[in-house]
């Protein structure tokens, strides 16, 4: 059978029956073009408050935490080995915050092939100086280039310039902690370490993150100027981030390199498994909501097929009668749907993309998002892939019962009954 | 003579049971043989079977039982989709109610059963569609749209379509049934006119006397029986 004369058939049929087939069309551009909006604009937003956290935080942290060391002398003498010993009032060891051989581990790491980048910090608490009153404070000594490229750091300097954070004795501040201390860019301020050591450093930019606490005592210097300001050698390093190619790898390689390197290791899905569940049901609610639209205006071409086989019986069983047989008629019928779902779904994920163009024009400017101007969109062509792939299936559900209902009309009912 | 002329068309024994709302025999034992190049006309009176038996014969009313031959062919009991076949290939139909497809035009419907046999490429089929309009002096009206004719001219294309794949045989269902006088004429030259040129072969229901009149052989037919032939 030629597909050319079912094309040809199913295309007279339509346009017999122009209205009611636009109809159709439209409500299937109508749900497809809702659900690409509606998945581009929460995946957006998704990805966006995903970003406030996940952006900046590394897939794996390594530093030295303080605890009590966990092999206390009791439990290794040979005397009390079967005994029950119980150690009251135990305290941290004086371990120290540095990470031992931070360089070769950084070596190792950026050698690894599941990595994407490394990058070293170290962190101080200190007051900040402002005439009589001392503001605690942390600042995080950063390898710039690299805390940039790999956590973008840059996206979040809302003034003056991150570049000049290379030189030393230069400081960004949070604009929370720049607001309290009344410092302008180029002023000088006074910090001072835990440890009583003295510094005085210029601030080229300020810093904001979006969440308020965190920009109220953050602030960012060059690693060199924090081991200076610590009194430190160059090989003092806190804490290593590290950044994966894969995501999902964190918690095992966490687990694996801790025990290699003898440190502690922080990973991603530990520390923000709320964020993740969060995305989870989000995208489940669009989703859910986009295949509803669907299904309904699946509904509405199987009404509107179903009605078409009651108005062309006659046309059926004349095809049936000059010798076209059930699965012609069930092709012919089954292509009628397949148009409407193509041309719909076709025409609607055109407009879904308009739609999503005009979102990301509409202004959303707030405080704690420096970086975001407009409602963001994520035209990931994912979104479109399963628009097309639903329109098509639900067009084919559709039409498949109606088709078969006319491929099963028996011709001489329909020419004795006139 | 006729003896001469292979079978096209061979009923045995043909019985056809309703069972709706109860059990009826609408056909009881029904044989007869159409030849080739032979236009046969069944007549008898409204409800006699004719009907039924027409729709037994052209394939596509199957719950029968006896045995049908076309062709020198048994084809009771082949599967639908052969018999689909069939009915393309080597039966053309022309129904009480003209039956063309108004979304097509005149020449478009000629052309449907040619293109779903696939025997011939559209432009020769273009071309044969137009000669079976010019016998039927209906080539000016082949660009119309079916619903733009009057019943005669339909009927005239019914006929023309019921030709297309040179079948074997066409038959008839009251095909001037739904005509006034005049086009019932018209119509009824047209079938003897293939009868006689182009020697085709045909067999028609009627109940219009004077049709079956100007037809080689008429079976006639009473109360599901065939009491004359």
């Amino acid at each position: 059978m030629k597909w050319s004369l079912i094309l040809e058939l199913s295309k007279a049929l339509m346009l017999a029956r122009f209205k009611q087939t636009a109809v159709a069309a439209t409500g299937v551009m109508f749900s497809i073009t809702m659900f690409v909006t509606l998945l581009g604009f929460m995946n957006g937003l998704n990805s966006m408050l995903d970003g406030l956290v996940l952006n900046r935080t590394p897939h794996i942290r390594f530093y030295n935490e303080i605890k009590p060391n966990p092999n206390q002398p009791v439990d290794i003498t040979d005397e009390f080995q079967n005994t029950w010993n119980i150690i009251r009032s135990i305290k941290p060891s004086t371990s120290r915050l540095a990470i031992y051989n931070s360089e070769q581990i950084i070596q190792n790491l950026e050698n690894d092939q599941r990595v994407l980048g490394v990058s070293p910090k170290v962190s101080a608490q200190v007051f900040f100086n402002v005439g009589t009153i001392d503001l605690t404070g942390i600042v995080s000594g950063i390898d710039v280039q690299k805390e940039a490229q790999l956590f973008a750091f840059t996206d979040y300097i809302t003034a003056g310039n991150y570049e000049e954070l290379n030189q030393t004795n230069t400081i960004i501040l949070g604009k929370g902690l720049a607001d309290r201390m009344l410092t302008g860019i180029g002023d000088v301020i006074q910090i001072t370490t835990a440890q009583g050591n003295k510094m005085q450093v210029r601030v080229v930019g300020y810093y904001q993150s979006g969440l308020g606490d965190y920009d109220n005592s953050n602030s960012f210097a060059s690693i060199g100027t924090v081991q200076k300001m610590l009194g430190e050698p160059p090989s003092y390093v806190t804490d290593i981030q590290v950044k994966l190619h894969n995501l999902d790898l964190a918690p095992s390689m966490a687990r694996e390199l801790e025990k290699i390197y003898n440190i502690d290791a922080d990973d991603i899905q530990t520390v923000n498994a709320q964020f993740e569940t969060g995305t989870n049901i989000r995208t489940l609610i669009s989703y859910a909501v986009g295949i509803t639209l669907l299904v309904v205006s699946g509904f509405g071409i199987y009404n509107i097929l179903n009605m078409m086989i009651y108005e062309k019986l006659d046309t059926i069983a004349i095809l049936k009668a000059i010798g076209f047989n059930g699965s012609d008629v069930n092709r012919i019928f089954i292509t009628i749907a397949l148009s409407i779902g193509v041309i719909g779904g076709g025409i609607g994920l055109v407009f879904g993309y308009f739609a999503c163009l005009g979102i990301d024009q509409i202004p959303f400017e707030t405080e704690a998002l420096p970086t975001i101007k407009t409602f963001p969109v994520d035209y990931n062509p994912k979104y479109y892939f399963i628009g097309a792939s639903f329109s098509l299936i639900t067009t084919y559900l559709a039409g498949f019962f109606p088709a078969r209902k006319a491929s099963g009309v028996d011709p001489v009912d329909i020419i004795r009954g006139k | 003579m006729k003896n001469h002329h292979p079978t096209a068309l061979q009923a045995e024994g043909v019985d056809k049971f309703f069972f709706n709302p109860t059990k009826t025999q609408v056909l009881k034992k029904v044989s007869f043989e159409v030849k080739q190049g032979e236009f046969v006309s069944v007549v008898g009176k409204s409800g006699c079977g004719k009907s039924t038996l027409l729709y037994i014969l052209s394939t596509m009313d199957t719950d029968y039982q006896g045995k049908l031959h076309m062709d020198g062919e048994l084809i009771t009991g082949k599967p639908r989709n052969y018999l689909a076949h069939l009915r393309n290939e080597k039966i053309g139909f022309v129904f009480q109610f003209h039956y063309l497809l108004n979304e097509f035009s005149v020449l478009e419907n000629i052309m449907i059963p040619g293109l779903k046999l696939g025997k011939y490429s559209r432009e020769e089929l273009e071309y044969r569609a137009m000669e079976k309009l010019r016998i039927f002096e209906m080539e000016e009206h082949a660009l119309k749209k079916a619903n733009q004719l009057s019943g005669g001219q339909k009927q005239r294309v019914a006929i023309a379509r019921a030709l297309i794949n040179d079948p074997l045989l066409i038959m008839g269902d009251e095909p001037t049934g739904n005509l006034d006088k005049k086009n019932s004429d018209i119509v009824f030259n047209k079938f003897k006119e293939l009868a006689q040129e182009f020697k085709q072969t045909m067999l028609v229901v009627t109940h219009d006397q004077e049709f079956a009149e100007g037809t080689d052989r008429i079976i006639e037919m009473e109360d599901g029986r065939v009491i004359r032939q």
